[in-house]
């Protein structure tokens, strides 16, 4: 093990209470602007969601304290900001407009406390992550399974074009916000196991002298293969979920770089990737709107000015168009450095404003200094969560770590990005922001893992009773 | 395995970065960008609710903003005289907005840097931020006159007046016209888009402003400038040419009227300019050469974009001619010479006022809501296009084509005051000749230099164009 990764034995439950208590004061003072702003009133259940989302936040404060009182105290208090914020912008976007036919903050909160309950539960109950090491090959069934649940008919729902939500009556779910965490253990469990066929066997290619790379073995690029015909038939070509797609592949490659520290299996992954997009390009019409409405977005025919309302012909009318897209930037801009002020905006501008583009309406009323503080905010979860991978001692913890830290940000990065025009849209959730249960709960799944992982890493090891002498004390 | 963790955790850390860097992109540099964009509504929504200020010809407000009033919030753009105004006002529309509507938008709305300070007073004081009003140069008759006069021949075409001292746009009209309220309801919004589409549509092309906008062969009033770069390579108003009944440039150039300009001997520059002798013109801009010909032009302002005044302005050309046959006819204003009806009163202009050319300018002054100046006009010249003694040349060569005996603009001319004038007959690829007359007056102190042009009138500069002329002036002398 290299230096310095011990994290020093301190708890700093204290420092945790005092900036959960500022996240949640962050979360109601939004919805006193917002309500102010737009309604000239405080908002009349300002009381009910201080009790209910302030008292879920201490409470879990408190649980934590007792059940892994040794965990990263950074986490909790990020994560309740990012989940305050969303609740706060879907207050504003439903409940202040006086419009809660297309979602509503109090649901919201509803759905929080649930995941707060099953963040408990796994904090409680899973005292030792590294048994989730003993079923890699369950897991890996499960995400299949996951995945697949909404190609079933009758079950699985199309919605916005990508085929991945199933509907259980009451309501909707995503399983594929559950199969991402499935694979991240299937994955660490595989790839410690075998991860020294997978590093070591090669063949070099040399140039002259100079090795250029060192190529795995064809049968060890098997589960290679098998992630990426999965992520391309099935993601791509079946459920058109392309999102989920790259979200799985970029996580399985951050995964197997970890594992055997080889630039190769990236190589190899990114090109068989890229390459299979390009040779499907012509033949996924999905794919093209995707790319046009990302890098043309404001060619007339794409965005749908008015003179192609009326042209059957135009790009806009027979493909996709890129009005949220543009939209979404139009709001940013809008925002500019500070902001219009919660509530002072107008974000309904953009279109499905209250999925991925939620992004764009905090752009819009928090300004470039709301949307740096929540992606700082996001990047610091990350970053804590690779501290914690780094500060583990077995394998599987750090794959495991620094799996779900990776999913995050990569998720963050791939919905942000999207949104913000980086890259082309393709359809994902900001962790603890985005709306809906699944997005939700698999936020808080995540995040009870690390909870529980920077507990066991950051509890000092029991000492033995004598500086020397007979009794061996042994730890699990 | 903690190596490939941290290069991992270092790559997430570039992912964020890329976000932070892409959102300061937008939100920072990008911001103005796309807040202008042409796609992007939420400038003209605002709009909608600002007290926009009004828009003044003289002491009547010709455009303004009026609540309106139930539970809306918004303002009604409303035009006094809406037709007469709309080549100047534009107008303004939930969506765009064009003419000094356009240009002054900021002042009008009021986020112009110069009103902030105001704004924020009224922001403590809680009152609602009005907008700047905009006091225009147009002078109420002539531009009534432009328009009796194109309404009285039925015909599509502009009329430009400017005061010669300053470059005061007095009158700039343009037939046909159009009623801004039509397109600028806020409360039938859809009717008013679809009378902006029929308008944009017709092929009239009632919202083209074409005294600043459109280009036309200036016929014969371009012989005055053929004659101030006769006059400015030393030669005088006697000196002579010859002035055939036809010359020959590839294709015969004959004269208007038929027959020699001097009975068959060469005719003088002031006799030439009297009664639009083409032949002998023809020869002087051959005699001269290409060079001297677009010297003398761009003198007066060809040649050059003129800065918005502040609506954009069209530039005139007169490109530099090296085979005779051509030059020759762009001698007489044909070939490749175009103007904008504003560019020939600038050329009436430039000589009423010894010789130079005053920048022109549409908006006298700017005040905010509690009536402090803001902006006012500084009259500059623009360029020196003659001397003074050669401006006092062309204004008596000008003065006998209203005066003289055999002259081709008498129908210019004012009972009691002198007028200079020239007249202009253009030919056209694609129809009937064009009607052109510039001028101004009273010759011996000018008060407002004019140029009408007639589109297509298919009659003489004299007959068509200069009745029209004659009532600008008239408006502005005898106020």
């Amino acid at each position: 093990m290299e230096a310095p990764t011990a994290l020093p034995p301190v708890k700093r439950r204290n420092a945790e209470l005092v900036m959960t208590l500022f996240a949640i004061a962050i979360t109601l003072f939004a919805m006193i602007e917002a309500g102010l702003t737009r309604n000239g009133e405080m908002p009349p259940s300002l009381f009910l969601y201080g009790m209910l989302f302030g008292g879920l936040a201490v409470l879990a404060h408190f649980f934590i304290r007792f059940f892994a009182p040794w965990s990263d105290p950074l986490l909790l208090p990020l994560a309740t900001l990012l989940n305050g914020l969303g609740i706060a912008m879907l207050w504003r976007l439903y409940e202040a407009t006086g419009d809660t036919s297309g979602g509503s903050a109090m649901n919201q909160l509803i759905l929080t406390a649930a995941s707060m309950a099953v963040f408990a539960g796994i904090v409680f109950f899973l005292k030792e992550p590294r048994t989730l090491q003993r079923y890699p090959y369950l897991m890996a069934i499960g995400a299949v399974f996951l995945l697949l649940l909404p190609l079933i008919p009758g079950l699985g729902q199309t919605i916005n074009g990508a085929r991945q939500w199933i509907s259980l009556g009451f309501t909707s779910l995503q399983p594929s916000e559950f199969a991402k965490i499935a694979l991240v253990i299937f994955l660490s469990g595989y790839m410690v196991t075998k991860r020294d066929v997978l590093a070591l066997a090669s063949r070099q290619i040399k140039v002259g002298r100079f090795k250029v790379l060192d190529l795995p073995r064809m049968r060890d690029t098997a589960p290679m293969a098998v992630m990426w015909g999965f992520c391309i038939i099935v993601l791509v070509i079946l459920m058109n979920d392309l999102g989920t797609s790259l979200l799985l592949f970029g996580t399985f490659l951050a995964m197997i770089y970890v594992a055997t520290q080889r630039s190769s299996w990236i190589i190899i992954g990114l090109a068989a990737f890229f390459g299979a997009c390009a040779a499907l390009y012509p033949f996924v019409p999905h794919f093209r709107v995707r790319m046009v409405t990302w890098l043309d977005a404001f060619r007339p025919d794409v965005y749908c000015t008015d003179q192609y309302l009326n042209d059957p012909e135009a790009f806009c009318q027979t493909a996709g168009n890129s009005q949220q897209l543009v939209q979404g930037l139009f709001a940013m801009a809008e925002g500019g450095m500070t902001g219009a002020g919660m509530g002072g905006g107008k974000p309904a501008y953009v279109p499905e404003v209250q999925n991925d583009f939620i992004f764009s309406a905090f752009g819009e009323e928090l300004g470039l200094t709301g949307v740096m503080v929540m992606l700082m905010a996001l990047a610091l979860l990350v970053e804590r969560g690779m501290r914690i991978a780094l500060a583990s001692k077995e394998l599987f913890i750090k794959m495991f770590a620094s799996g779900i830290s990776f999913l995050l940000a990569f998720q963050t990065f791939v919905v942000i990005g999207g949104v913000t025009r980086v890259i082309p849209m393709t359809g994902a959730t900001i962790p603890f922001v985005a709306k809906g249960g699944s997005a939700l709960l698999s936020s808080w799944v995540m995040l009870a893992l690390l909870m529980r992982m920077s507990n066991n890493a950051r509890k000092p090891a029991p000492q033995a009773i004598q500086d020397e002498g007979a009794t061996q004390v042994i730890s699990r | 395995m903690n190596k490939p963790i941290r290069r991992l955790a270092v790559f997430a850390m570039a992912l964020f970065g890329v976000l932070l860097l892409n959102v300061t992109w937008i939100q920072a540099f990008q911001a103005d960008h796309l807040r202008e964009h042409e796609y992007n509504r939420r400038q003209f929504v605002d709009s909608l609710n600002q007290a926009r200020g009004a828009i003044l010809v003289g002491n009547q407000e010709v455009a303004y903003s009026e609540p309106v009033g139930g539970d809306s919030e918004q303002y009604q753009r409303v035009y006094e005289n809406g037709p007469l105004y709309a080549p100047v006002t534009g107008a303004f529309r939930a969506g765009s907005s064009t003419g000094i509507e356009q240009t002054e938008n900021a002042l009008l709305n009021g986020d112009d840097e110069q009103l902030a300070v105001g704004n924020f007073l009224d922001m403590l004081t809680g009152e609602e931020p009005q907008g700047a009003s905009v006091q225009l140069t147009i002078h109420e008759g002539a531009q009534q006159a432009a328009m009796d006069g194109f309404e009285a021949l039925g015909q599509n075409g502009a009329a430009v007046a400017l005061d010669p001292s300053t470059g005061a746009v007095l009158a700039s009209f343009s037939s046909p016209t159009y009623d801004p309220n039509s397109v600028a309801s806020v409360t039938e919004t859809e009717a008013a888009g679809e009378a902006w589409t029929d308008l944009e549509t017709d092929e009239q092309q009632p919202l083209l402003n074409r005294g600043l906008n459109e280009r036309y062969p200036p016929g014969s009033t371009f012989k005055i400038v053929t004659a101030a770069a006769a006059l400015e390579a030393g030669e005088t108003p006697e000196s002579t040419i010859d002035a055939p009944e036809t010359l020959d440039l590839g294709a015969p150039l004959p004269n208007a009227f038929g027959g020699p300009c001097n009975g068959g001997s060469p005719d003088s520059l002031a006799h030439s300019i009297e009664i639009s002798c083409n032949t002998s013109m023809a020869n002087w801009a051959i005699e001269l050469g290409g060079q001297a010909m677009t010297d003398q032009a761009t003198a007066f302002g060809f040649n050059t974009e003129i800065p918005g005044i502040p609506v954009p302005v069209t530039e005139s050309l007169a490109p530099v001619e090296t085979d005779p046959n051509i030059l020759g006819r762009s001698g007489i204003g044909q070939s490749n010479v175009e103007a904008t009806p504003l560019q020939m009163a600038m050329v009436a202009a430039g000589v009423a006022n010894d010789g130079d050319v005053m920048t022109p300018y549409l908006v006298e002054s700017v005040r905010a809501s509690d009536l402090s100046e803001i902006e006012s006009a500084s009259p500059d010249v623009l360029t020196t296009a003659v001397s003074g003694s050669t401006a006092d040349d062309l204004t008596e060569m000008m003065i006998g084509v209203t005066e003289g005996d055999e002259g081709s603009g008498t129908s210019g001319a004012i009972p009691g005051i002198q007028v200079a004038g020239k007249t202009g007959t253009a030919e056209t690829a694609s129809g009937p000749t064009h009607n052109w007359f510039i001028s101004f007056a009273p010759a011996d102190d000018p008060q407002v230099a004019v140029a009408v042009v007639v589109e297509h009138g298919g009659g003489s500069g004299g007959t068509l164009a200069a009745p029209i002329a004659k009532g600008i002036m008239e408006a502005v002398i005898n106020e």
